[in-house]
């Protein structure tokens, strides 16, 4: 156990050292800055409803940053290590090798957990500054987008370790997490309209609607997001879909842990059994 | 002879079909220190990942200070192992002192002592700079000085000397004779022959992935009846009278005063004898045995000619 966080902390240091933390905390800030002021701009003053603006703005930040983020820190994590030959090293000591993968995730979680935090938590603060009449269960809603936020970036970096663990080299290893970043985030939503319309409503059933959109963890968390406090459905009028879509909260949360600790699961699987 | 310190018997190793290492057996006993040499590929990382439990063999079966180290008990073993890869490489921005800190705790050891193996490998002065800035040959020693940490009973050393000047080489080989004393087992992986020859207790030489001879210099010079070369500075004029009495001996090189022949180690002695019974002085004699790189060619040669 104490290595596992030994490995933690040397990964949340490395991160403050070679200014990661600090350019993607400066990056996401400045993303949520922009987009909370200006979400202002034209209603001219501030509403009683702009920091529910603000919540929708930021998941739609969130879900082309946060999984491109995680991706980008994570897809190297393992075959970056190989290929150094520090891997070599690291597991020549007395570790078990679930320690190795599992604090290495907990050490670039804190890291993406930080920058999204301090980030997206300025943008609150620039509001409370501006005085935001809000109650109690708006800044519930603000807390939610960024406490999934975190859990979405986790399940985008336990994505990338899969990747990184199953792949022989760390350039196909970049490449696969475009990839899978492109799919996720551009394409599937997409594909999924375009299935429906060719599909005319004949064989595709609610549920197995309701199933695609679960398959992809950035539809989750829009979905728990956008639909899943009241108030909310009024600005969300490019996702008309959740209206259909019926999820609880907490069964939405759940398919987000699901989308963490099945990829992680199968990465520290493969990893175990990887010779290196 | 007390129980080895690491051990394999029969081990072989195969990646995808490929036979990288075939039945290779030997041992090595507290404070031992061995040398393993052979050409790029032969098989002398493959040992050390085995020795590591980094992989496990395809046959036969491997011991590290009592335990299987691909085993469950392997984390018994790796705290009492240290192992300087061949490659080593450090996260750039941290410093040697943290760097070390972190290696210490993963080794369950207090930090205390990493002042000291800082000192000990001469980087003293740049533990708190970041790695970034070190040179080549202070990687390389702060490498080393990861793989003290515990002081392990079983070292394991892959290139250790690469990137030292010849005064950081001497004190490397010092370390390790005093850890010798102290009962460390040591097993070098490296190319350098001629600094090891002299060093080490044993030599395990390897080619494609086999053990082809592993023992002490003397008994590979032995085994390997490689001539001894011995060259006679005589009176002059004499060197000529000389070579006619050196029957049996390979003479390669004659002129006025000396004469250099090759000989059956055991023979030495007599052809010297020979010579000064007919009354020829013999003013300086020189021998060089065979030496690491002419045992190692010819172990290389051996190879070539079978497969």
């Amino acid at each position: 156990m104490n290595a596992l966080f030994a490995i933690a902390g040397q990964e949340i240091r490395d991160g403050f050292r070679n200014k990661w933390i600090m350019s993607m905390t400066l990056l996401l800030a400045g993303f949520a800055l922009t987009l909370t002021l200006l979400g202002s701009a034209p209603t001219g003053t501030v509403g009683t409803n702009s920091l529910l603006v603000t919540v929708v703005s930021l998941s739609s930040l969130t879900i082309f940053l946060i999984p491109l983020i995680a991706l980008m820190l994570s897809y190297d994590a393992v075959i970056g290590e190989v290929e150094r030959g520090t891997l070599l090293l690291l597991l020549s000591y007395p570790l078990a090798r679930w320690h190795a993968i599992g604090g290495k995730f907990l050490g670039h979680l804190a890291v993406l957990a930080f920058a999204t935090v301090v980030g997206y938590g300025s943008a609150g603060a620039v509001l409370v500054a501006q005085g935001v009449e809000a109650d109690n269960a708006n800044w519930f809603a603000f807390a939610a987008v960024i406490g999934s936020s975190v859990l979405l970036g986790a399940a985008f970096l336990a994505i990338g370790y899969l990747i990184s663990t199953i792949v022989k080299e760390r350039a196909t290893a970049a490449g696969t997490a475009v990839a899978v970043w492109l799919m996720f985030v551009l394409i599937y939503d997409m594909a999924l309209l375009g299935l429906l319309v060719a599909d005319g409503g004949n064989s595709i059933s609610g549920s197995v609607f309701n199933a695609l959109l679960l398959a992809n963890p950035t539809d989750a968390y829009r979905l728990f997001n956008l639909a899943g406090f009241e108030g909310m459905a009024t600005f969300t009028g490019t996702i008309g879909l959740s209206a259909n879509a019926e999820f609880s909260p907490l069964s939405l949360l759940g398919v987000q842990f699901g989308w963490i600790v099945v990829p992680l699961g199968l990465a520290t699987w493969l990893f175990q059994r990887k010779e290196i | 002879m007390s129980a080895p310190n690491l051990e394999l018997n029969n081990a072989a190793k195969n990646y995808d079909g490929l036979q990288v290492l075939h039945d290779v057996s030997f041992a090595v006993s507290p404070g031992e220190v061995v040398a393993l040499v052979g050409h790029n590929g032969a098989g002398k990382t493959t040992i050390m990942k085995l020795l590591l439990g980094l992989i496990r063999p395809t046959s036969g079966s491997v011991q590290v200070l009592g335990h299987d180290p691909a085993g469950s008990n392997a984390a018994q073993a790796r705290l009492g192992m240290g192992f300087l890869p061949e490659t080593v490489s450090f996260p750039a921005n941290m410093t040697g002192q943290e760097i070390m800190n972190f290696y210490a705790r993963l080794k369950r050891q207090d930090r205390q002592d990493n002042e000291r193996l800082l000192d000990m490998v001469g980087l003293g002065d740049a533990a708190s700079r970041r790695v970034k800035t070190y040179s080549k040959g202070m990687r390389q020693r702060l490498g080393l000085a990861q793989a003290l940490i515990g002081s392990p009973r079983v070292l394991l050393l892959d290139e250790p000397t690469t990137g030292l000047d010849p005064t950081l080489r001497r004190s490397f080989y010092d370390t390790i004779m005093s850890l010798k004393d102290q009962g460390v087992t040591v097993l070098l992986a490296s190319h350098a022959l001629s600094e090891m020859e002299t060093r080490v207790d044993r030599i395990a030489i390897m080619n494609n992935g086999h053990l082809m001879a592993d023992g002490s210099m003397a008994e590979l010079r032995q085994r390997a009846s490689l001539p001894a070369r011995i060259r006679l500075t005589t009176d002059d004029g004499a060197a000529g009278r000389a070579a006619e009495h050196l029957q049996g001996a390979d003479i390669r090189h004659v002129n006025g005063r000396t004469v250099e022949f090759d000989c059956a180690s055991e023979d030495k002695m007599e052809l010297v004898r020979r010579v000064t019974d007919i009354g020829i002085s013999i003013e300086d004699m020189e021998i060089e045995l065979p030496n690491l790189d002419r045992i190692y060619e010819l172990y290389q040669d051996v190879e070539g000619i079978s497969s």
